[in-house]
């Protein structure tokens, strides 16, 4: 049986071609239609007579940059001309594969099978115009959107090579050549611009919230101030007295199946002939609340049950290594300290919202989601309709940082359709974004370490609690989840010969969901923070006790597509210790502090430079360094990098949401703050250049921010934060 | 009825009392470009001009643009150019949804300041939240732009 074929030439109705392919994650599966099998190619380029080269793209696009980088990269090994490529978003479809825009994974799955499938084409191609020219395909080579005779100069242009192209066979795999790095014009430079720019600076990049459909309705949901509250009873007098309003509608709460989907909070919903008459309905609804189980949580409580937790033995987790007690008890010096940060709110600029269209036994949804597939299927499991009955438009994303990967305001939409029988936009005030999320975890960690006589780190003991991902899945999942711990906790980068991971019980009384980076934000501020402290004890040079402390370089033997190299993330630290001139002689007042994380299989190390006055923190410089290994836009990763250091300089300023009597107690950006360009540090970014597999660039920036941030302050000024977020000190 | 004067264009809307002008643009009129992000003019997304005056549009009354000459993303001017120009060439936005707000309190500034300092695009653009975090592309793309616009 031949399993080569993975490519199928199909003529389009407009004459044009269509090159279809079939890619499961980074590898390509292989179906030959003798098989039987039927094809089903999730990778489609369309090259038309007048050259235009359109890309299916089938992730989201949130601000990363995807739909341009994965048009690039197979740009690259076509040999096409940035000038002809479009892309085409996607629907969401188990044919495209694993579409969810999350974990930082889609550069580093899909560019193998991305310039493959350019490569395929461009050798179509060649060997089209062979054909043409009556040549052998090894004097032909393609060259920015044409063909050109080696023996004669002669070109032809990629258009005028359809009909032609739709007669070559599928070139078997040794002719499927990807380019050289030297000959690259796209992968690894700046020089292509973003597919979207002219859209985003003309205002008609059409995200969730711009989606339109003639007599469309409007909707805002009134839902429970404490999470799984219920409605009591409501008066809508007041509400319909409002221009616009048109009805006013109860949704119950949906329940998700254990271990899957998101379900929806349920509430009073206001329908409106216009976003801002929904708006005013809502606010001036009269709804008594059952407030149920959630009705006594306030996070500062909460905060010291976490820290009384920790501060006594917990459950042990793996890995084990050597003995701690022992380390403890021949130590020259132990140190101990506890961290705490609370939960977080992913305040994406466009708030959640979506537009469902239920009609003739189909449900239609134009929205911003990260995950299409979930929600196609989550759809299929509350309103029973079937799979291919489901279409999700996937509209741009303004901003997401996982929060769109959760389909409860789609779910509203669908509920309200099918009620209203109107397509419906579902639009999310601010103040239900802010208090109404999937939190990020408020956390706590304990960690205790001792030294030897000569300053050697001897043992290492870290006790961490927070409410489990898993407990919007899985109701009572009162303990961190592997994969949560996995994100720095139990893969510890330092080589110490005692240590023990300890998880203490914390239950959830809000809906907790993962947050750019997820929990390496806290192992990132608890591990940094607290090898910091060492390093003072131990009297050493920060950036020296690192490297000591990371040991001999090794690559890693556990299992992993991409196995932990320690060589890299002392590179990226040597790296970040010249970007930012370490040793310099800083002025009164400034202090520079250092983290390292390792995250989505990438390596960053951050130097913060602050200054403080008057117990005032500014940060005037961050610079960071990145081993992602190969990149595709060079100047989308820097951007990420930078971005990710804004991020988390909010989280560590600012970020914080507490609750009293279950509620939340912040509301808009007045209260939950972001920082802002005036308090915008210079931002400094060095890319590692190497050929390592491709790995993610999202977020792994974001980790190390808060503890570089702190470990800066205590530099410049000698008071030790250990609590986020720094307004809570009067910092800010 | 009222009429507003969008970017050069005359519109009718039929706006209820209290609308504020973003609700107006977006929904009545269905220029969709000015976003909605809080509501209570805390972050900038919703900036339009009127008479070359930068206000948040999500907390001005549809009253208020009566009469007046609006300027929302989908319009252009001389700083608007020059702005997309260096926006272009520092490729700025990541999601791109504030950058609407971005561009139109950035035209307000070049507009009204031949020469603004450091100090003056801080001020000039710290009511305008980028989530994403491009501000130090913002402030490059703001310098560059005024240079670009002393060559036209």
């Amino acid at each position: 049986m031949k399993r080569r074929d993975f490519v199928k030439i199909f003529g389009l109705a407009t004459g044009g071609l269509l090159l279809g392919c079939n890619v499961s994650a980074d590898k390509v599966v292989v179906n030959t239609l003798e098989d039987g099998i039927s094809f089903v190619p999730n990778l489609f380029i369309q090259l038309q007579k007048d050259g235009t080269v359109t890309i299916v793209v089938a992730r989201s696009e949130m601000g990363q940059g995807i739909r341009t980088s994965m048009a690039s990269a197979i740009a690259e090994d076509l040999e096409a001309d940035w000038k002809y490529v479009t892309v085409q978003q996607a629907t969401g479809d188990a044919k495209f594969g694993n579409q969810n825009t999350d974990g930082s994974r889609s550069i580093r799955t899909l560019l193998k099978p991305m310039r493959k499938m350019g490569a395929m084409a461009r050798s179509i191609l060649e060997q089209a115009a062979a054909k043409k020219w009556n040549i052998a395909a090894s004097d032909c080579k393609a060259e920015n959107h044409f063909v050109v005779n080696n023996t004669t100069g002669e070109k032809v242009f990629f258009g005028d090579l359809v009909e032609e192209a739709k007669t070559i066979a599928i070139p078997s795999d040794e002719n499927i050549i990807l380019k050289d790095k030297k000959d690259f014009k796209y992968i690894g430079k700046k020089v292509v611009r973003g597919i979207d720019m002219e859209d985003f600076l003309h205002g008609k990049a059409n995200y969730g919230l711009d989606a339109r459909l003639p007599n469309m309705k409007f909707a805002a949901i009134a839902r429970s101030p404490v999470t799984f509250g219920s409605v009591k009873s409501f008066d809508t007098s007041e509400a319909t007295e409002i221009t616009g309003v048109e009805q006013v509608v109860q949704l119950d709460r949906l329940i998700p199946p254990a271990g899957q989907f998101f379900g929806m909070l349920g509430g009073v919903a206001v329908i409106a002939n216009n976003t801002w008459s929904a708006f005013q309905g809502k606010n001036n609804l009269n709804v008594e609340w059952e407030s149920g189980i959630n009705e006594s949580y306030d996070t500062e409580k909460f905060k010291e049950k976490l820290i009384s937790r920790i501060h006594n033995k917990a459950k042990v987790v793996p890995p084990f290594k050597g003995s701690i007690e022992k380390a403890f008890k021949n130590a020259d010096k132990v140190i101990e300290a506890t961290y705490t940060m609370p939960h977080l709110a992913h305040a994406p600029m466009e708030v959640p919202n979506a537009l469902a269209w239920v009609h003739d036994g189909q449900c239609d949804v134009w929205a911003p989601v990260q995950d299409p597939q979930t929600v196609q299927a989550e759809i299929a499991h509350f309103f029973g309709f079937a799979i291919e009955d489901i279409t999700i438009n996937v509209m741009m994303l303004g901003g997401a940082f996982g929060r769109k990967s959760k389909s409860d305001f789609v779910v509203e939409a669908v509920a309200l359709s099918q009620k209203i029988k109107a397509p419906v936009q579902v639009v999310w005030t601010r103040e239900d974004d802010i208090q109404h999320s999937f939190y990020h975890a408020q956390n706590a960690q304990y960690l205790k370490g001792s030294l030897d006589e000569k300053g050697k780190v001897t043992g290492w003991l870290h006790r961490v609690a927070f409410p489990s991902i898993t407990s919007s899945f899985k109701p009572m999942s009162n303990y961190i989840a592997g994969f949560e711990l996995g994100m720095g906790f139990t893969n510890n980068p330092y080589e110490i010969e005692n240590i023990q991971i300890e998880n203490a019980k914390a239950e959830s009384h809000l809906r907790i969901g993962w947050l750019r980076s997820v929990s390496n934000i806290i192992s990132g501020f608890g591990v940094n923070s607290f090898v910091d402290e060492l390093a003072i004890a131990s009297g050493k040079d920060a950036i020296e006790f690192r490297l000591d402390l990371l040991g001999k370089d090794k690559v890693s033997t556990a299992a992993s597509p991409h196995p932990f190299n320690v060589a890299r993330l002392k590179n990226v630290l040597i790296e970040a210790k010249k970007l930012s001139n370490w040793e310099r002689k800083l002025p009164e007042g400034h202090g520079m502090g250092v983290a390292i994380h390792y995250s989505f299989y990438s390596y960053v190390a951050t130097v913060v430079e602050v200054s403080v006055k008057s117990e005032k923190v500014k940060v005037e410089n961050i610079y960071s360094v990145l081993d992602c290994g190969m990149y595709v836009n060079r100047d989308a990763v820097i951007n990420q990098m930078e971005g990710a250091a804004i991020f988390g300089m909010s989280l560590t300023m600012f970020g914080k949401i507490s609750t009293k009597n279950g509620a939340v107690e912040q509301s808009n950006f007045h209260d939950y703050q972001m920082t802002r360009m005036i308090d915008a540090p210079n931002i400094h970014v060095h890319l590692v250049d190497n050929d390592e597999d491709p790995t993610g660039v999202g977020e792994p920036g974001v980790p190390p921010v808060s503890a570089a941030i702190t470990n800066a302050i205590f530099n410049a000024s000698g008071k030790r934060v250990r609590s986020l977020p720094l307004s809570d000190h009067g910092m800010v | 009825m009222q009429t507003l004067t969008i970017n050069g264009q005359d519109y009718q809307v039929n706006a209820p009392e209290s609308m504020p002008l973003l609700w107006a643009i977006r929904d009545l009129i269905g220029l969709t470009g000015t976003k909605f992000g809080c509501g209570v003019a805390q972050c900038g997304a919703c900036s339009i001009m009127i008479d070359g005056t930068v206000v948040r549009s999500c907390s001005t009354m549809v009253s208020q643009g009566v009469g007046k000459n609006i300027t929302t993303i989908e319009g252009t001017s001389d700083s608007l150019i020059a702005l997309r120009q260096a926006w272009r060439d520092n490729s700025v936005p990541q999601c791109g949804y504030c950058q609407s707000g971005q561009l139109i309190s950035a035209a307000e500034l070049l507009d009204t300041n031949e020469n603004p300092t450091d100090d003056d695009i801080d001020n000039a653009m710290s009511g305008n939240i980028c989530r994403c975090g491009t501000y130090v592309r913002i402030k490059k793309a703001i310098k560059e732009a005024v240079e670009l616009k002393k060559q036209v």
